[in-house]
């Protein structure tokens, strides 16, 4: 929604209003009166002193240059001052994450997306291999090694399981295309 | 140099090709690297249930390394520095950061708020490549990385960037008072861990909850825990009721996380289908099990989008959830001082040593748990260089 209230508020805001509402605490009946510092579930992992009031107003470091397509959650104004350059979006599968992105981290949309995304670069990756002269090589990739060495029973059943059903598969199409033909020739 | 490729679910390569990592920062710092592991949380990604996992990407968040190269601004770390690696990247300045919440910094991680940076946890941790390489770049270095203290066994020192602060955490937000008795779900690394330090905040049983008699022998070894396997009972929450009087353990530990096993409707639901991020089977047994007004403690990782939980029975019962990844800056003084002391000698939870150039095979037999593997360690070829 263009018009939405998330696009109409003025950012970084939060401190301002809270400083405003401080600056008239007695004209809030009760104000503070039951405030208990020690009731306060995240210890020991927090160490409390008051820095969360900064909220976005902290000594930041410098920032890493942005020289490569990098997301960023809609929940936050922008990169952090570091980020990750491992394999940046690429081909259908960055389209994907592009839109997936436009979502919060509340949605549906984007976890979905991704998880889209996800499937469709595995494609994507088997296809830049082939283009790259890499054939698939599911005996080491697969670590199919370990289960011979360690779990041939299972490792055995499994693919004669496997087998079976590729061979069955096979021989349902192989006969759902001959009585086609069949029926084609009456 | 070599490093892990991952080319899909169940996919990995070791791949001799990957470009060595860069300074992109003036805190950076690049490590060379000479131990890593293999993270049960590794395996989620492996599983391919953690979104914005991309293909290329190199995994690894448990790693210790020589420094070789640092960025203009880097003044405690010296070239030649040998350090262990914290797997939380921490800016050390934003308001989380200041109040030592190192893995919920707010300047590690673009692309999702809900998570903090992590080495080599797909685009949600961050999008940043990981320690199963020679290689790896390792942003604002002089926060976390620290020096490995002279006379600490290597393996120790690499179990100390993640899986042993979070086994302690786990037991800490557990808020375990004296005389308390603590249930452990999941016997693996981090389950282990959270065992043995349950003892440490004074616990007065603790019960480990599994299905692998494997690992159930090592909980009562290691951990000197009550183990019990759940395949051998009907329903492991009436187990547990009649085991603590039909009152409910004061402490239950999720270390199982989305990849947990034992009922069938989350498995479909969760790793079959992935209408919710993973298994919770873990979570409702630790929700059922724990007493009226009793403390849960999540430490098993879940993907960020959602899960089925009994959020009825939390507010019926009274119950605090607590979680955080760990925050291993914050822990490794009294980690430290664990090891060094004696009291605590991890490395007995790591069974395997691979050369990086096996990694197919190591992730294999840690997902498929084939010959009674409890931690994988991975060595690089340069690790001696």
């Amino acid at each position: 929604m263009k018009n939405a209230l998330e696009n109409r508020i003025e950012e970084f805001q939060d401190r301002v209003i809270a400083k405003r509402n401080m600056a008239r605490t007695k004209d809030i009946p009760g104000w503070g009166m039951d405030a208990d510092p020690e009731n306060d579930p995240t210890y020991p992992m927090k160490h409390t002193n008051g820095a969360d009031h900064q909220r976005y107003d902290y000594e930041k470091p410098s920032q890493q240059p942005l020289d490569i397509e990098v997301f960023h959650s809609i929940e936050r104004p922008g990169v952090t001052r570091v980020f990750g350059t491992s394999t940046p979006p690429a081909g259908l599968s960055g389209a994907i994450r592009r839109y997936a992105y436009k979502y919060s981290e509340a949605t549906a949309t984007h976890w979905m997306t991704l998880i889209l995304a996800d499937r469709v670069d595995v494609i994507q990756g088997k296809l830049n291999d082939l283009k790259h002269g890499v054939l698939p090589n599911p005996w080491v990739e697969r670590g199919w090694n370990a289960e011979w060495k360690y779990n041939r029973s299972a490792f055995l059943g499994k693919a004669a399981t496997m087998a079976l059903l590729i061979t069955a598969g096979i021989m349902m199409l192989s006969k759902k295309n001959s009585s086609k033909q069949h029926s084609r020739e009456w | 140099m070599l490093a892990m490729n991952f080319r899909g679910p169940f996919q990995i390569r070791a791949d001799r090709n990957r470009p060595e990592p860069e300074i992109k920062h003036p805190m950076d710092a690049i490590v060379r690297v000479t131990r890593s592991l293999i993270c049960g949380s590794d395996l989620h990604l492996y599983h391919g249930l953690v979104p914005d996992t991309r293909v290329g990407m190199t995994f690894g968040h448990e790693f210790t390394g020589i420094v070789e190269a640092v960025g203009s601004e880097v003044k405690k770390l010296k070239v030649g520095d040998h350090v262990l690696v914290p797997f939380n990247i921490a800016c050390g300045s934003c308001p989380h950061c200041k109040q030592e919440l190192f893995g919920n910094c707010h300047e590690a991680n673009a692309e999702a708020t809900a998570v903090g940076g992590f080495f080599g946890y797909a685009h949600t941790g961050g999008g940043y490549d990981g320690g199963q390489a020679e290689y790896v770049r390792v942003p604002y270095a002089d926060v976390s990385p620290t020096v490995i203290p002279e006379g600490m066994d290597p393996e120790n020192a690499v179990l100390l960037t993640d899986v042993v602060p979070t086994g302690y955490q786990a037991a800490e937000q557990g808020g375990i008072q004296k005389g308390d008795t603590v249930v452990v779900f999941g016997a693996g690394p981090v389950g282990l861990l959270a065992a043995r330090f349950a003892w440490f905040f004074g616990a007065g049983r603790v019960i480990v909850i599994d299905e692998l008699e494997y690992r159930l022998e090592f909980a009562r070894k290691f951990a000197f825990a009550e183990a019990y396997n759940f395949r051998e009972m009907d329903d492991p929450v009436v187990f547990l009721k009649k085991a603590t009087d039909y009152f409910g353990a004061d402490v239950c530990i999720d270390a199982v996380g989305c990849d947990a096993t034992g009922s069938a409707f989350q498995n479909i639901t969760g790793k079959g289908l992935l209408l919710q991020a993973g298994n919770a089977t873990a979570f409702h047994w630790a929700v059922n099990s724990v007493k009226k007004g009793g403390i849960v403690s999540i430490i098993g990782v879940y993907g960020p989008p959602w899960n089925l939980v009994p959020l009825g029975s939390i507010m019926n019962k009274g119950l605090t959830i607590r979680g955080n990844q760990a925050s291993v800056k914050r822990l490794l003084p009294k980690m430290i001082d664990h090891i060094m002391s004696g009291r605590i000698n991890p490395k007995e939870i790591i069974t395997h040593r691979f050369p990086l150039e096996e990694i197919p095979d190591a992730y294999r037999m840690f997902s498929k748990k084939l010959d009674n593997i409890i931690k994988p360690l991975l060595i690089p070829p340069r690790a001696n260089a």
